[in-house]
């Protein structure tokens, strides 16, 4: 299925959150998620299903004012 | 000072646009800070030496909900910083004009609101408006962090005198001033009016020799600090000679 990972269409094998790290090689540990603008929590990666379409976002710690 | 943690430091520094990940971290340990801001973004290149900072440096994190706009997002960004932060404190910032970065009052006393409710510990960027700010410590901030001037512009304290009101209303409320700070005398005059102390970044991060703005702003904070603690001689609208009259010679 097609989903949108931070910005850009990609093509996944993924079914949940969990696997869309592990597939992408995010350091999942370091990462903080959402999905459709929803914060999804660590715990809940591996429930949270893909579906397609869906607008998921990947974000590490930065740089900051 | 802040949520029941005390600190020695009144300048906290902002860790963006340093030419270098040392240079930053030179910096942090010149300006004697204990909190640094940081933010949550898309990894890009610099990510990996930044987060060895972040393990180096021994301060206190303080996730910012920069570039949000609206309250949907700065909720959702400061959800997912608490998780990889592992803090409560937030600094919640709330876009209401690209141009300007003024802070969207309405939004940021909604996002406040949520936030405080759900546990965070929220340090609001607000402007000098005193009912904004009532409204946003009715909504569980313990702390306000007016603005300066308008981020990134180095203009110093565009309104001295709605900041010294908002000292007067909010009496043993810690007050920030964060953003527009230019130059470490601009710091300092926002500490002699008994501001508490002093949020900046781009002023440090933009110096031709970062740590050692660093070390100015630090000592400057620290001044104004004790300047205020000593008290403030009243101003006089005319001259008035310090040396005394009593025993002065005839010469003519």
């Amino acid at each position: 299925m097609r989903i949108d990972l931070n910005g850009e269409v990609i093509r996944t094998q993924a079914l949940t959150l969990a696997d869309l790290l592990s597939e992408q090689g995010f350091d999942a540990p370091c990462v903080a998620t959402a999905l459709n603008g929803d914060f999804i929590a660590r715990s809940m990666r591996d429930a949270t299903r893909l579906d397609e379409g869906m607008k998921v976002e990947v974000l590490s710690p930065m740089q900051g004012g | 000072m802040f949520y029941g943690v005390d600190l020695t430091s009144r300048l906290m520094l902002g860790t963006a646009q340093y030419p270098s990940p040392a240079v930053l971290l030179e910096a942090i340990e010149a300006s004697g800070a204990e909190i640094i801001t940081v933010s949550l973004r898309r990894e890009g290149a610099a990510g990996a030496a930044f987060r060895n900072i972040l393990s180096e440096s021994r301060c206190r994190l303080l996730p910012n909900t920069a570039g949000c706009h609206t309250t949907r997002e700065a909720v959702t960004t400061a959800r997912m910083a608490r998780e990889v932060f592992g803090t409560s404190w937030i600094k919640l910032e709330v876009i209401g004009h690209a141009d300007t970065l003024q802070p969207d009052p309405f939004a940021l006393v909604e996002a406040a609101r949520v936030l405080c409710a759900e546990g965070f510990e929220v340090f609001p960027y607000t402007t000098e408006d005193l009912i904004v700010g009532e409204k946003l410590l009715e909504a569980g901030c313990k702390v306000l962090m007016p603005w300066g001037a308008p981020i990134g512009s180095g203009q110093g304290l565009r309104n001295p005198e709605g900041l010294r009101t908002m000292r007067a209303h909010f009496t043993g409320i810690p007050l920030v001033v964060d953003a527009g700070i230019g130059a470490p005398s601009q710091a300092a005059q926002a500490m002699e009016m008994g501001l508490d102390a002093i949020l900046l970044n781009t002023a440090v991060a933009k110096a031709v020799d970062p740590a050692a703005m660093a070390r100015a702003f630090g000592r400057a904070i620290q001044a104004g600090r004790e300047a205020f603690e000593a008290g403030l001689m009243p101003r006089r609208d005319m001259a008035c000679a310090s040396t005394p009259v009593f025993g002065l010679a005839e010469l003519v």
